[in-house]
């Protein structure tokens, strides 16, 4: 059986890398789409030679919307699953006295993953069929004042992962919104993350393609996030606000 | 954190980076004198090194590969496990592999690893086309047999003291199936077992596991195994069209330390005594799927537990042709004296030298394990002083505890390479506990 490929934005990361693999295990060619995709001919080479599938490697900048039709244009084959993972952690501190860093965090987290899943979705809903896997975080639950600028970016792809799945239920689309609670990756590497609640890229890869499989809506990496998450949820915000997370 | 080799003895705390390129490998150097690290297969402390201790594991991507020659292009944290997952459904198989899949690119050369064919076709550095490794300042420098071949001659075997090895290109050979014809020949005593390995010098595959529980007429008992790959002719006519398809082995886990009591020397003289009337009972003539034939350990992770919390020590050495016999029986005679079993005793004959301070050499190795108590670390004083009677030398690999007047009486070499690092300035840029333990 020959598969469609499938699609991965933001493929340096660790996540994307680590998924890539997965879905490569399986058989599917793969898309790769980054900065600077010199630095993946590496993976490329190994990929190819482990799993036998296609990769291929394409240049692109999130931040350039225009360019989103271009590359998708451009692609031998759309194909049967898009993943994005891209996304930018920033540094809040910044954020708050610099309000063009925090415009490039909100975009790269919110507008430009919405923007570039949403014009995949239309040409998914064309051919009748696709699946859409969009990384937010658990951020996006909560605003905290040690992130709320990544947060509130994730928040707002969070919702329009959820209107673009309501849009294309029944359509033969299906999007999957991915919360991966703290992963340990790139973006967080010399942070101090309690390693109960942290999952390794291959964790998620894994998570993911079975995720995929499946059909299912949200997906919690590790099950323990899910509850911590709806504690955090149900705080009264009177108590909330003097609390430090 | 807390590392140690595996043989879990000496556990030291270190300084772990885990580098993901070349940039950050050569920063990573700057922070002191450094050792590389593979998978940590190796049993004492020359993987570790506790300010500044490298995994190589990201290192993990393989480069490139050519069928006409067989020739794979790997980064050095790749692990053979993942080689032959690859190329073995191609009709590739590594042309040397040790006891365990579970180890590095990085870590083979670096060890000049063995295998069961070494009387034939040497270690792995014979089939490595060239290297590249990072000097102190962070650049690369490739070298091969003709391409800047003294560090080449030393890098292979030389433990990573010659700086982390990046990248290497060696080669696989063919192979029609994943199945080994395997022969088995159980010997009554060491003449017998000598005799049997020189009588069977052309097979490709040839080890002994030797009981070292009994003394007397039957010193030196063994079950011999000789193995080919088998081609596809030789298989039953249903396997045939899937040749490389052999039966998944299920992993089991050790997932706790065992208690001391477990491995005592009633359990090992009980288990030595089954295994020998089990092995001998065994057909002369199988097919082995090649993870029994060459991983029998593999499919139990952790096994290393086994041996308690104190952890274990190996001993390996080589003993000359010529010496083989009377050193055998030297050793032999004073580990059934000392009642302290080895569980897992294995007895190979060994072919030609490599290269640096490459471990092996024409002759006999006999590799031991025991558990470490204070019992067993005079046991194997012992051990060396008989070894050294009898011109041998040591893998270091398996050692935790030589001394260095011990590794310099049995290898002239050491003092060179000890000289080498010295001129080429090695010596403060990559140390290890083994290097400094050994004054390399
Ligand atoms: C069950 C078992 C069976 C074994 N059987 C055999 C056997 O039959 N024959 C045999 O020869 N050996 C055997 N060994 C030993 C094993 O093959 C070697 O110790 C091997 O070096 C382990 O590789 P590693 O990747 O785990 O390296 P580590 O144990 O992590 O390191 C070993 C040495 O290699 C160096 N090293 C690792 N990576 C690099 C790198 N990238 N650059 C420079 N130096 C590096 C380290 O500094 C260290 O000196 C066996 C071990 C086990 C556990
Ligand atoms: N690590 C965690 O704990 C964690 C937790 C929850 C959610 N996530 C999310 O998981 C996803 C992957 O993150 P990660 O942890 O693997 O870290 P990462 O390496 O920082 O991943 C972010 C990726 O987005 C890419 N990117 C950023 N801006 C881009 C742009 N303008 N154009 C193209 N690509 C751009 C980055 O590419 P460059 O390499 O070129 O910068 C990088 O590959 C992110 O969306 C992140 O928010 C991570």
């Amino acid at each position: 059986m020959t598969r469609l490929p499938v699609l991965i934005l933001g493929a340096g990361s660790d996540i994307a890398m680590a998924t890539a693999r997965r879905f490569a295990e399986a058989g599917y060619p793969l898309q790769l789409a980054a900065r600077r995709t010199e630095r993946l001919e590496r993976d490329r080479a190994d990929i190819e030679l482990r799993h036998g599938v296609k990769v291929s490697l394409y240049d692109f900048d999130a931040l350039d919307i225009a360019s989103h039709s271009a590359l998708l244009d451009s692609l031998p084959d759309l194909p049967g699953i898009a993943v994005s993972a891209i996304g930018l952690l920033g540094d809040q501190a910044e954020n708050e006295s610099d309000a063009g860093a925090a415009i490039r965090v909100m975009r790269t987290n919110y507008e430009a993953p919405a923007c570039f899943l949403g014009e995949i979705a239309n040409r998914f809903e064309a051919r009748g069929s696709g699946t859409l896997v969009g990384i937010s975080s658990v951020a996006g639950e909560r605003g905290r004042a040690t992130n709320y600028v990544y947060g509130s970016a994730k928040a707002g792809f969070t919702a329009y992962l959820s209107g673009l799945r309501n849009r294309l239920a029944g359509k033969g689309i299906h999007v999957l919104t991915v919360l991966p609670g703290f992963v340990d990756t790139r973006m967080t590497a010399g942070m101090d993350l309690p390693k109960r609640l942290t999952a390794q890229p291959d964790e998620v890869g894994r998570a993911i393609f079975a995720a995929v499989q499946r059909r299912r809506n949200i997906l919690y990496v590790k099950p323990v996030w899910q509850l911590v998450m709806a504690v955090i949820r149900n705080i009264p915000e009177p108590v909330f606000k003097r609390l430090k997370l | 954190m807390m590392l140690s080799g595996w043989g879990r003895f000496p556990r030291q705390s270190c300084a772990v980076s885990d580098p993901r390129d070349i940039d950050e490998l050569a920063q990573v150097l700057q922070a002191g004198s450094a050792i590389a690290r593979g998978n940590g297969r190796s049993y004492g402390d020359s993987a570790l090194n506790p300010v500044n201790t490298i995994d190589m594991r990201r290192f993990g991507r393989m480069v490139s590969f050519d069928p006409m020659t067989g020739q794979i292009v790997a980064e050095a944290g790749v692990l053979l496990a993942d080689i032959i997952d690859t190329f073995l459904p191609r009709g590739w198989f590594p042309s040397v592999t040790p006891g365990t899949r579970f180890v590095t690119v990085g870590g083979m050369i670096a060890s000049d690893v063995h295998g069961k064919n070494h009387h034939l076709h040497g270690a792995f550095g014979a089939f490595l086309d060239w290297i590249e490794v990072m000097a102190p300042d962070g650049r690369i420098t490739r070298c091969s047999r003709t391409e800047k071949p003294e560090l080449f001659h030393w890098t292979v075997g030389g433990m990573g003291l010659t700086g982390p090895i990046v990248c290497a290109a060696f080669r696989l050979r063919r192979v029609e199936t994943g199945w080994i014809r395997q022969t088995n020949l159980p010997t009554r005593n060491l003449e017998e077992t000598l005799a049997a390995f020189e009588t069977h010098h052309s097979s490709t595959y040839s080890v002994a596991w030797i009981d070292c529980l009994t003394g007397g007429d039957t010193l030196g008992r063994s079950l011999i195994s000789l193995g080919e790959h088998a081609a596809a002719s030789d298989l039953a006519w249903d396997k045939r069209k899937q040749p490389f398809d052999t039966p998944a082995k299920r992993l089991l886990s050790m997932p706790v330390s065992a208690p001391a009591f477990v491995l005592n020397r009633h359990t090992v003289r009980a288990f030595n005594d089954i295994y020998y009337r089990r092995g001998a009972a065994r057909p002369v003539e199988e097919l082995s799927d090649w993870k029994s034939f060459f991983y029998p350990l593999d499919s139990i992770l952790n096994w290393n537990r086994l041996y308690g919390r104190r952890g274990f020590i190996q001993f390996q050495c080589v003993l000359p042709p010529a010496a083989s016999a009377a050193g055998l029986a030297a050793l032999l005679e004073r580990i059934t004296h000392s009642g302290l079993g080895s569980f897992l005793a294995v007895l190979k004959r060994l072919g030609d030298a490599g290269t640096g301070i490459s471990f092996p050499m024409p002759g006999y190795t006999l590799a031991l394990d025991f558990p470490v108590s204070p019992g067993a670390l005079d046991l194997l004083t012992e051990l060396d002083r008989i070894a050294l009677d009898h011109e041998g030398r040591f893998y270091l690999a398996k050692d935790s505890r030589m001394t260095p007047s011990t590794l310099r009486r049995s290898d002239k070499r050491a003092e060179d390479f000890r000289a080498m690092r010295q001129a080429m300035g090695l010596s403060s840029a990559f140390t290890s506990s083994q290097s400094e333990r050994l004054l390399l």
